[in-house]
């Protein structure tokens, strides 16, 4: 935190998302910081589609972003490890079905 | 060992051509001065990024005067005295702080924006593709700019008083832009280029709604300078093109 200096600490922190294609969704792709909403779309821009990555740029407030606490990962994800009937692979289909 | 400069034969479309090319490469040349220096990493992108637009826009411009006289994009670049450079003098100007980079960058883009535009429609086939791409990049650098004079203007007190400092300082140079000599009117009525002064009526609204935005004040109407499009330049420039020059002047041809 120490190597924010006190512009950047004080100006509001937005998370970055973008399409890179037309029919996939937009992906997480890192945060800039920026004054206000018009200005964070133009600072993603900048950052992160220098290289004709986007098609399509969304910016969230990093505040409104409500994350799961990594204290709680063995709560919430260590059960579906022991559950690999969850994945299609598990089952075997029998020859006569033919293709699904 | 040095090498000695070039002259370039400056018909009316020559002269057009390196007026705009210059104004491209030293502003974006200033621009480029900011990398490593910006206020944050977002802006050193975004800096960059206008500088490398510049630069390729100045490249396109090179490229076709000098197929028109003789030369090629690096010598119009590098051999030409600043005597010889046709840029106004608005664009040499040094970047200063922040604030003076950006209220050079709105007075600048609020001409360029209308004018690619409006040179897109040139009776000149190349010049019309050039300023299709040019007027594209350049919209954004006009909504870059002046999201961030609002910002400045209307930050902090401090803001605001660099801010103000900047377009009074700057504001000499803004007349300039609208100049046509005999050779740019001959180019204007044969519909190759748009003419500068059909453009400062819009320029005055963008600037006005913006500076009114910013909570800026319009300086009074004033002397204005004058004499880059001839090649009397601010000593700025001398400084700005010896750095830029330096390698080609010294090994002369060198690649990389």
């Amino acid at each position: 935190m120490t190597a924010e200096t006190g512009t950047e600490a004080a100006t509001p922190l937005w998370e970055v998302f973008i399409r890179a294609r037309n029919g996939l969704a937009h992906r997480h792709v890192g945060s800039v910081h920026a004054a206000d909403a018009t200005m964070a779309l133009s600072a993603a821009r900048d950052v992160y589609t220098r290289r004709g990555e986007g098609l399509s740029i969304w910016v969230v407030p990093s505040g409104a972003i409500t994350a799961s606490d990594p204290a709680d990962r063995d709560m919430l994800f260590e059960p579906a490890g022991s559950k690999i009937y969850r994945h299609p692979t598990f089952y075997e289909v029998p020859d006569e079905v033919g293709n699904m | 060992m040095a090498t000695t400069s070039i002259v370039v034969a400056e018909t009316e479309l020559v002269l057009a051509l390196l007026r705009r090319a210059d104004d491209a490469l030293v502003l974006g040349h200033r621009l480029s001065e900011w990398t490593g220096r910006a206020p944050t990493l977002e802006e050193e992108l975004a800096l960059a990024n206008i500088a490398l637009d510049l630069i390729g826009q100045a490249r396109a411009l090179y490229q076709y005067a000098g197929e028109l006289s003789g030369f090629d994009e690096d010598q119009l670049a590098y051999l030409r005295d600043a005597g010889a450079y046709r840029n106004c003098l608005l664009v040499e100007q040094p970047n200063g702080d922040f604030a003076r980079t950006i209220v050079r960058q709105v007075f600048c883009t609020a001409f360029t924006d209308p004018f690619w535009r409006a040179a897109m429609g040139s009776a000149d086939a190349t010049l019309a593709a050039i300023a299709g791409k040019a007027a594209k990049e350049t919209a954004y650098h006009l909504r870059h700019a002046g999201a961030w004079l609002v910002r400045l203007g209307d930050g902090t007190e401090e803001s605001h008083r660099r801010t103000q400092e900047a377009v009074e300082l700057l504001w000499p140079y803004v007349g300039e832009l609208f100049e046509a000599d005999a050779a740019e009117q001959a180019m204007i009525a044969a519909g190759v280029v748009p003419d500068p002064a059909a453009l400062r009526d819009g320029w005055e609204r963008v600037v006005a709604a913006l500076l009114e935005r910013a909570t800026l004040r319009r300086p009074a109407e004033g002397w204005m300078q004058t004499g880059g499009r001839r090649g009397v330049h601010s000593e700025h420039l001398g400084i700005l093109l010896a750095e830029m020059q330096v390698l080609q002047r010294t090994y002369p041809g060198a690649q990389w």
